[in-house]
């Protein structure tokens, strides 16, 4: 039996290719730092996660964040208590985000649409506000979870491996600041991605787009949704806690702000931007999201009056003070705006903005053409 | 310990009425259009800000430099005179000092126009879309209000001075035929809770008794036979809209001498009122208000020392364990119709 089928071989072939070669063709557009491109990489695990859920099954989730948050928390725990290796410190977090998500994921399925959302919302409201204030011993509060040079790190002790000065994440004794942590998480990504691409065509991610498309009915042909459901909360919840595994990596601090229902937003903004239900859709809205916002909010008045000086004097004045409002702090009003723009005439995101345009292009007969397929209703 | 229960129920009213007010908007919205408005928090904001818009108004300054006299510092004398209290002499005065109260009326009609705008403008595309992406983009419009509001007013909080007479606390214990001073009550709490008993009661009799609510009653039951009969309903329900959103703004009006408004004060409230929304059923409007009124209540008693000593961190959580222990238990929440956003 072949493991993929050709199309799927280029896709993932070409994905690999893309993300590898990030630091080469990013660099015209002012973006091949390390320390972004790790967050591109670790936000597109977040986003492929989410849409295992939200694209596959239809139920949204507003509270995702939180096992993001535990991943981040449990990452850092193991480089204080077993070792400073990165592998020990990312199957600690995977395992214990999945169990969070198992929990919660196994009370919040009773229900489904508009109550999903709210359950899951409270669970996540829940861990924050816990975090800040009862959980303090674990969570450090406000000022966050750190490394120290007084942790136990019993692995290491016990193994004999010395931490030389400040204590920062290695793997098998290299260390992982810079591009080297980036092709970590690029191969984390990469992975991701793979698997994401299995679940999408095995049967089971079948199953999971039947409960999108007709819950009840697949109810009544016999299967039972939930397990199939649950499962893929418990997926997407691991891969959100591998996602907040890796920033700790990258930047071992935790904090409780990680978990807020705004960052659970943001990963919900991400998916939809790119187009929800699709493999490459949900990676290209977090890069975009988090390249925006990179960009966007370092111009400044200064930089806008470089760009406009071509323009004569009042209009360029004008310019900068409209399109001020929109960039540096501002960003979010952007971000608000497109996102409501892309809702409301494309609700399938960019990849269905793709896909109209290669349609254009399509000079193949069709049986429908210029009419896209009805979307499936989500689980109500 | 009975004061100190019964205080701790007061306590709980002027949050839960909060609640209660943006609750009911959030029902109304739904039980008329069906459509699940993330951005009923931005309202409050909105309205919120309305307020502090207005007061910036009033106290707009004229700064005169009087040579003759010398301040302190051997500065000529700046002398500051809030061009209201110029124009209307004494009635400016107290203006100034109403102006919170008094912002109702300007917010009244903006938030109106700001709801039947929304309405119009982009909500009236999304009923037949799912419930998703009706989330969604309300979600980013409640972005785009805060972020306006953001670059317009800043990023920190503006305190509203409460008028001048309504500061201090009442001592309700003694009104109530209790020993004096034991149970004494900011004015201004009593006021919002009063304030929003009216507000309710008008919406609910605004319902209850007008031709126009009648047929809004009838148009949340079947709304097509209420078409069929040659009724714009459509109209009807665009204004209950801007009505959701009037209740919305002058909710977060009457709210800014309790906290300073900032930006994100609504998307804080939006949160809790969604699950004040969901426990009380979705699209039931006594549910929506009784909800509000317990969870603030519920709040208020988890938030008192003993309790805290017994459970740690149970003030913290306390509203969203409530929710999930009534959504499991009682899936339509305490008055939900059968039929309504059955899961």
């Amino acid at each position: 039996m072949r493991i993929m089928s050709r199309n799927d071989l280029l896709l993932f072939l070409g994905f690999t290719v893309v993300v590898l070669a990030m630091p080469i063709w990013l660099h015209p557009f002012g973006a091949a730092y390390p320390d972004l491109l790790q967050r591109f990489m670790i936000f597109g695990i977040f986003a492929v996660g989410f849409n295992i859920l939200f694209g596959l099954t239809g139920y949204l989730s507003f509270g995702h964040a939180a096992f993001f948050g535990v991943g981040s928390y449990a990452a850092v725990w193991s480089f204080k208590l077993l070792s400073l290796d990165a592998i020990p410190a990312m199957i600690f977090a995977v395992v214990v985000s999945g169990v969070f998500a198992l929990v919660i994921g196994f009370v919040s399925l009773r229900r489904s649409g508009i109550y999903f959302s709210i359950l899951t919302l409270a669970f996540a409201q829940m861990s924050y506000n816990l975090a800040y204030s009862v959980l303090t011993p674990i969570t450090n509060g406000e000022t966050g979870l750190q490394l120290n040079l007084n942790d136990p790190r019993y692995l290491d002790t016990t193994m004999g491996i010395p931490t030389a000065g400040q204590p920062v994440p290695t793997l098998l004794g290299q260390s992982l600041g810079g591009f080297a942590g980036f092709y970590f998480c690029a191969g984390f990504l990469i992975l991701a991605f793979f698997i994401a691409m299995r679940i999408t065509n095995s049967p089971f991610g079948m199953m999971l787009k039947g409960i999108k498309s007709n819950q009840t009915r697949m109810n009544y042909t016999g299967f039972n949704t939930k397990p199939y459901t649950l499962a893929a909360f418990v997926i997407s919840g691991m891969y959100a806690g591998l996602a907040g595994a890796l920033l700790a990596v990258t930047d071992p601090l935790a904090g409780a702000e990680r978990m807020q229902w705004t960052a659970s937003g943001e990963v919900v903004l991400m998916t939809i931007l790119g187009g929800a239900g699709t493999l490459v859709g949900p990676v290209i809205g977090a890069w975009l999201i988090k390249y925006f916002e990179n960009i966007f909010s370092a111009i400044n008045e200064t930089i806008l009056h470089r760009f406009f000086d071509v323009l004569p004097d009042g209009l360029d004045n004008a310019l900068v003070a409209i399109t001020s409002k929109f960039v540096g702090e501002g960003w979010f009003l952007t971000l608000g705006l497109v996102f409501v723009l892309i809702v409301v005439f494309l609700p399938g995101g960019i990849m269905e903005g793709v896909r109209r345009i290669a349609h254009l292009f399509d000079r193949k007969p069709k049986g429908r053409p210029g009419k896209a397929a009805p979307q499936p209703q989500p689980a109500e | 310990m009975f004061e100190v229960i019964f205080l701790q129920f007061l306590n709980g009213l002027d949050k839960g009425a909060a609640y209660a007010l943006i609750a009911l908007g959030l029902t109304l919205v739904f039980g008329t259009l069906g459509v699940v408005n993330f951005a009923h928090g931005a309202l409050f904001m909105l309205g919120a800000f309305c307020a502090v818009l207005f007061r910036q108004f009033l106290t707009l300054e004229t700064v005169t430099l009087d040579p003759e006299k010398l301040s302190p510092w051997g500065a000529p004398l700046e002398i500051r005179e809030p061009l209201v209290q110029a124009w209307f002499g004494d009635f400016g005065a107290v203006l100034v000092n109403y102006s919170v109260p008094a912002s109702i009326i300007i917010t009244i009609p903006i938030m109106l126009l700001v709801g039947i705008g929304l309405e119009r403008g982009i909500i009236k595309h999304f009923y037949k879309r799912p419930h998703a992406e009706q989330i969604l983009v309300t979600f980013g419009l409640a972005i785009v209000a805060q972020e306006l509001i953001k670059s317009f007013f800043g990023p920190n909080p503006i305190p509203q001075p409460m008028p001048s007479d309504l500061r201090g606390a009442a001592d309700i214990g003694a009104f109530l035929g209790m020993q004096a001073n034991v149970i004494t009550y900011p004015i201004w709490r009593l006021i919002y809770f009063l304030f929003s008993f009216v507000i309710i009661g008008g919406v609910f009799a605004f319902l209850q008794f007008t031709t126009f609510g009648m047929v809004v009653r009838a148009g949340m039951a079947d709304r097509e036979t209420v078409g069929l009969l040659g009724i714009n309903i459509d109209r009807r329900f665009t204004i209950m809209f801007g009505l959701a959103a009037v209740v919305a703004g002058i909710a977060g009006v009457m709210y800014t001498p309790l906290l300073p408004p900032n930006y994100h004060i609504g998307m804080d409230f939006l949160v809790l009122s969604f699950v004040v929304v969901v426990v009380g059923g979705m699209g039931s409007l006594p549910g929506a208000v009784a909800a509000g009124f317990l969870l603030g209540i519920l709040q208020s008693f988890a938030s008192m020392t003993q309790v805290k000593a017994l459970i740690p961190g149970i003030d913290q959580i306390i509203i969203y364990l409530v929710a999930v222990v009534i959504l499991l238990v009682l899936p339509r929440g305490l008055f939900g119709r059968r039929g309504v956003m059955e899961a």
